[in-house]
């Protein structure tokens, strides 16, 4: 699949277009369009209250947007239900940390291998040859998993008992385990010190180079600047601009709402 | 849709029978205000903490247990006939026991809700059933499995007697004489007791400092304590004012049908939840609308189709009204995910 | 499993390993438990009808396991469950009695006992889809009030009995009796007075001792324990946990949630239909009445007293709860009286009309409620984890910052 991927890199994997919600009469996302292409790591920055997540959770069918279309990989996802939109290659993680925190962390890795099990109730229930060798699988996989994120140590305790910053790059571990080819990351970097965000965008660069499509929303500029190769800027649920980290940089209005008018 | 071909029905019901549509109508109101006091705590606590209060039925039900031994307190007894000499002992005996009962419900809170206020969801719910089944169990202990006789202090005299508007359609040309309709001066004081209490409920929320506490708190908990608002007192006060209508409620209802049991509650509960379920969880007027609602369609299920029935229409009513519109009649909050 | 009986090494690996697992050890004294019950009970009492209460709390076991697969492992809150539990004895009542020939369909049926005890079970868990596809996605409390309704329902339907089905109140009786092989009855076997000729061949069949009864419950309660801990450790045991736990999050992760729910629902209404129908069954009677509310909150209690998510605890919780409420508290009004009779108090005994005092035993009698109804209080306040926790429950209800770092891997003791 990952060569195939890699063929493809640069076409459109994600494609938004008008895309608009309103909560009882308040315009969180105001007609937004962009596209995401395969192979990338993407960025949507914007100050707080922007209307970040909510996009997020208009993609991902945490509720359907209510004007716009969004495509993923040329089919139209809008409205599809959360857990189908993760089986068709859309995984994410939360702004605020939702592992599951009375399992350990590696169950939390092993249900994101839920949808891409084959097991069946009865399968499940008489424990068949083929529901252990799964298992066994599954179990191999959520290891190299927690590996790969760098926190292996931590893969029989509590989700609930891990550093803060091991509970951020579980819930990767746990999303990847989706095998995406497209990952929404909801502020990864949020409440870590700069040395812990130099270390997070090596893991996206890492994550980008196994040929998952990144798409990430940060607060902090700086951190973005780096790690992505393009960048849509969102204010009051309006996108204001979209470019290059330079070009973004660079953009009167992207400066006005970060610092404001007087700037 | 349904409402339209149900009141279609109405009105053929009328124009076949008016004396017996409006009979079963008025008895449909007055058990309908019966239930709407009863709903009105249920509404008042979901609204506020977002608990199904699953006690609520049998408080209902011990303000008619309480309410029996005080009016003995003042030599009142079951086989007692209405005199004028007993309405303000009953007015007192009602104050009591609204206030008896407002305690019990606090202490409930305090003792049963408080501690498990952020436990997960499920604990509170079964904690709730658990204090139901306590409050049943005392009961039935108490008194035991008997029907308690209560004293008719109401009058049996007739109200109201109206020539019934029959013939009009011409449907019903078989009877020669008009029909007489009977409404009891029971029927109106259950009806205007119920009215009373609903308005003193109603001013008191929308006027006084604690109601824009309730209302504030029910919005939402945290903003209302950044706010200042105590928020244990109004959970309290939420608690006692919704015990003290159902006591009322109990008082009502024993008095009315002279009869009540430790059981009572359960399916009284139940019906009274479907009907602020009907009018919309956590809005008080869709509770008073909702438990009239209900009241006349268990009326008019049990004079035209079968009173064994009218159980299981209500609570397939409670089962439909949470699928397919989980925000009742007026709606407030969404009861969804 | 079988290779590593065989290997006697292995074997003791294995045993060491169990005898450091508390579930092992509880699922251990169990069982001894269970062997040797019924001898123990007939010497002591000379009959077997100890044996045949056991029995009987075998079939609480059972529902008790399966409502702590929807209450315990997916975290919903299943107030009807005696609506399929009667659902199940309906089944097998009316498809194994004379009760349909007074019905629209003139015909009796006499279908056999194991077939039916499938049927029931698929039945209920029908019911249970039927109710639960449209009522699932409603949030926990509106659930448990949905089911607390539908629970309601059913037994009325039943009771009136609509199109001369049901026999209404009259209930079904002459329900047909199971037949079950005499080799169960076990050496300890004390009756042997219905035994039947199938032709030339000597195939005996005993329809009265309880003792039957009881070995075939122990046999269906090891078999569900075993299946039902596979799928507590299955994927499917983990998306529960998940949607329990976060649903927004399980979803997102690729559970489809609803599914995953009506599937716990179903497997615990399946429990509940299967219970109906060996109820039914041993019975011999079937009536609207042993349905209602107390039923399924009797379940629950088991289920919370035992510690919700957790099997042998939920085993534990069920017969203590089944012994305190069909045993203690039956036999209690006559021990109280007997031992007012000695402390002096003979005064009690007498009903007194002036203070309203029933009598003693009469007073005494009427404890159940609230006995169900503090032990669900006193437990979610004071030990919400339940008497015998899973580990997971005693994690979520410790305070912050607990110290347990390690989790159990449930793997461990079975592969």
């Amino acid at each position: 699949m990952s060569a195939q991927e890699s063929e493809r890199a640069g076409e459109t994997i994600l494609d938004l277009e008008g895309v608009t919600k309103r909560f009882l009469g308040l315009v969180a996302v105001d007609n937004v369009s962009f596209e995401v292409k395969r192979g990338e790591v993407f960025a949507l920055i914007g100050p707080n209250g922007a209307g970040k997540t909510t996009l997020f959770n208009c993609i991902t069918g945490m509720f359907p947007p209510s004007e716009g279309r969004v495509s993923f990989d040329g089919r139209d996802i809008t409205g599809y239900k959360p857990h189908r939109v993760a089986f068709l290659g859309i995984a994410r993680t939360f702004q605020n940390i939702r592992v599951f925190d009375y399992m350990s962390a590696l169950d939390n890795v092993r249900l994101g291998q839920h949808s891409r099990m084959h097991a069946q109730i009865w399968d499940a229930i008489l424990k068949t040859p083929k529901a252990r060798r799964e298992e066994a699988e599954v179990t191999e996989r959520a290891h190299e998993l927690l590996r790969f994120v760098g926190i292996e140590r931590y893969a029989n305790s509590f989700a609930r008992n891990l550093p803060y910053g091991a509970q951020r790059r579980l819930e990767i571990a746990r999303a990847l385990a989706t095998t995406p080819r497209l990952l929404l990351l909801d502020e990864p970097a949020a409440g870590f010190n700069p040395q812990e965000k130099v270390e997070l965008m090596k893991l996206v660069e890492k994550i980008r180079a196994q040929d998952v499509t990144v798409f990430l929303i940060e607060h902090d500029m700086r951190v973005v600047m780096g790690a992505s190769s393009r960048i849509v800027v969102l204010d009051h649920g309006i996108k204001i601009a979209e470019g290059t980290p330079q070009e973004v940089r660079s953009d009167a209005k992207v400066i006005e709402a970060y610092l404001g008018k007087s700037a | 849709m349904s409402g339209l071909l149900a009141i279609l029905w109405v009105i053929y019901l009328g124009a076949e029978d008016p004396a017996g549509l409006i009979a079963t109508l008025v008895i449909g109101i007055t058990d309908g205000a019966m239930f709407a006091l009863v709903a009105l705590g249920y509404t008042m606590v979901y609204g506020i903490i977002e608990l199904i209060n699953f006690a609520h039925g049998d408080v209902f039900t011990l303000g008619g247990f309480l309410g029996l031994p005080l009016l003995g307190l003042f030599g009142i007894t079951s086989g007692t006939k209405f005199a004028w000499v007993y309405v303000p002992i009953l007015v007192f005996v009602f104050v009591l026991v609204m206030g008896l009962n407002g305690l019990v419900n606090i202490t409930i809170e305090r003792v049963a809700y408080r501690p498990l206020r952020n436990a997960p969801r499920l604990a509170p719910l079964i904690t709730a059933i658990g204090m139901s089944f306590i409050l049943e169990g005392a009961m039935y202990l108490w008194r035991g499995p008997v029907s308690l006789r209560f004293p008719n202090l109401l009058p049996d005299t007739v109200a109201s007697r109206f020539t019934s508007p029959a013939g009009h359609f011409g449907l019903n040309s078989g009877s020669t004489a008009a029909p007489l309709i009977d409404i009891g001066v029971k029927d109106v004081a259950v009806v205007i007791s119920t009215v009373v209490l609903v308005i003193l409920l109603s001013v008191f929320i929308n006027r006084t400092k604690l109601g824009k506490a309730m209302r504030a708190t029910a919005q939402d908990r945290d903003a209302a304590q950044l706010m200042g608002i105590d928020i244990n007192r109004t959970i309290s006060a939420t608690f006692f004012i919704g015990a003290a209508l159902a006591g009322a409620g109990g008082m009502i209802w024993a008095l009315y049908f002279n009869s009540i049991r430790f059981d009572l509650g359960f399916t009284t509960g139940l019906i009274a939840f479907t009907a602020a379920v009907l009018g919309g969880i956590g809005n008080i007027e869709g509770a008073a609308l909702g438990g009239l609602l209900i009241g006349i369609i268990r009326a008019l299920n049990e004079r035209y189709l079968s009173a064994s029935w009218s159980d299981v229409v209500i609570f397939g009513i409670l089962i439909m009204v949470l699928v397919f519109r989980p925000t009742g009649l007026l709606g407030m909050r969404v009861p969804e995910k | 499993m079988i290779a590593t009986l065989r290997d006697p090494k292995r074997l003791r690996a294995k045993l060491r390993q169990w005898s450091r697992d508390p579930y092992m050890v509880v699922y251990g004294v169990l069982f001894v438990a269970a062997v040797i019950f019924p001898p123990l009970a007939s010497f002591a009492t000379g009959t077997s009808t100890l044996t045949g209460l056991a029995a009987d709390a075998g079939v609480w076991v059972l529902l008790a396991i399966g409502l702590n697969v929807v209450v315990g492992f997916a975290g919903l809150l299943d107030l009807g469950y005696a609506a399929f539990f009667a659902i199940g004895a309906y089944t097998y009542a009316l498809l194994a009695s004379a009760q349909l020939r007074s019905s629209p369909l003139h015909q009796a049926v006499h279908l056999p006992f194991w077939v039916l005890l499938f049927l029931a079970m698929f039945v209920a868990a029908s019911a249970g889809a039927i109710l639960g596809a449209p009522t699932l996605r409603l949030r926990g409390d509106y659930l448990a009030i949905v089911t607390l309704g539908f629970g309601e329902i059913v037994p009325r339907v039943f009771r009136n009995d609509p199109g001369h089905w049901t026999g209404g109140i009259n209930a079904i009786g002459g329900i047909d009796q199971p037949t079950i092989p005499v080799c169960l009855d076990g050496p300890w076997s004390q009756g042997d007075d219905f035994k039947l000729q199938f032709g030339a061949v000597n195939c005996s069949f005993s329809l009265s001792d309880p003792t039957a009864y009881y070995v075939l419950m122990v046999i269906l309660i090891i078999a569900c324990v075993i299946l039902v801990t596979n799928l507590q450790i299955s994927r499917l045991g983990r998306a529960w946990a998940a949607v329990r736990e976060d649903e927004v999050a399980a979803a997102a992760m690729g559970v489809n949630t609803r599914n995953i729910k009506l599937l716990a629902f179903g497997i615990g209404a399946a429990f509940s239909g299967f219970g109906g129908a060996y109820y039914g069954a041993k019975l011999s009677l079937v009536s609207p009445d042993n349905f209602d509310f107390t039923v399924s909150i009797t379940v629950l209690v088991m289920v919370v007293l035992g510690g919700m998510g957790n099997i042998p605890g939920v085993i534990l919780g069920a017969l203590a709860v089944y012994f305190l409420e069909f045993k203690f508290l039956t036999d209690l009004p006559r021990n109280a009286a007997a031992l007012a009779n000695q402390v002096g108090l003979q005064g009690l005994l007498a009903p007194n009309a002036a203070t309203s005092w029933p009598g003693l035993e009469d007073f005494v009698g009427r404890l159940n409620f609230l006995v169900l109804g503090l032990i669900l209080v006193l437990m979610m306040l004071l030990r919400p984890q339940g008497i015998l926790p899973s580990r997971v429950r005693a994690q979520e209800l410790k305070a912050e910052g607990a110290a347990d770092d390690t989790v159990f891997d449930a793997r461990a003791g079975q592969t």
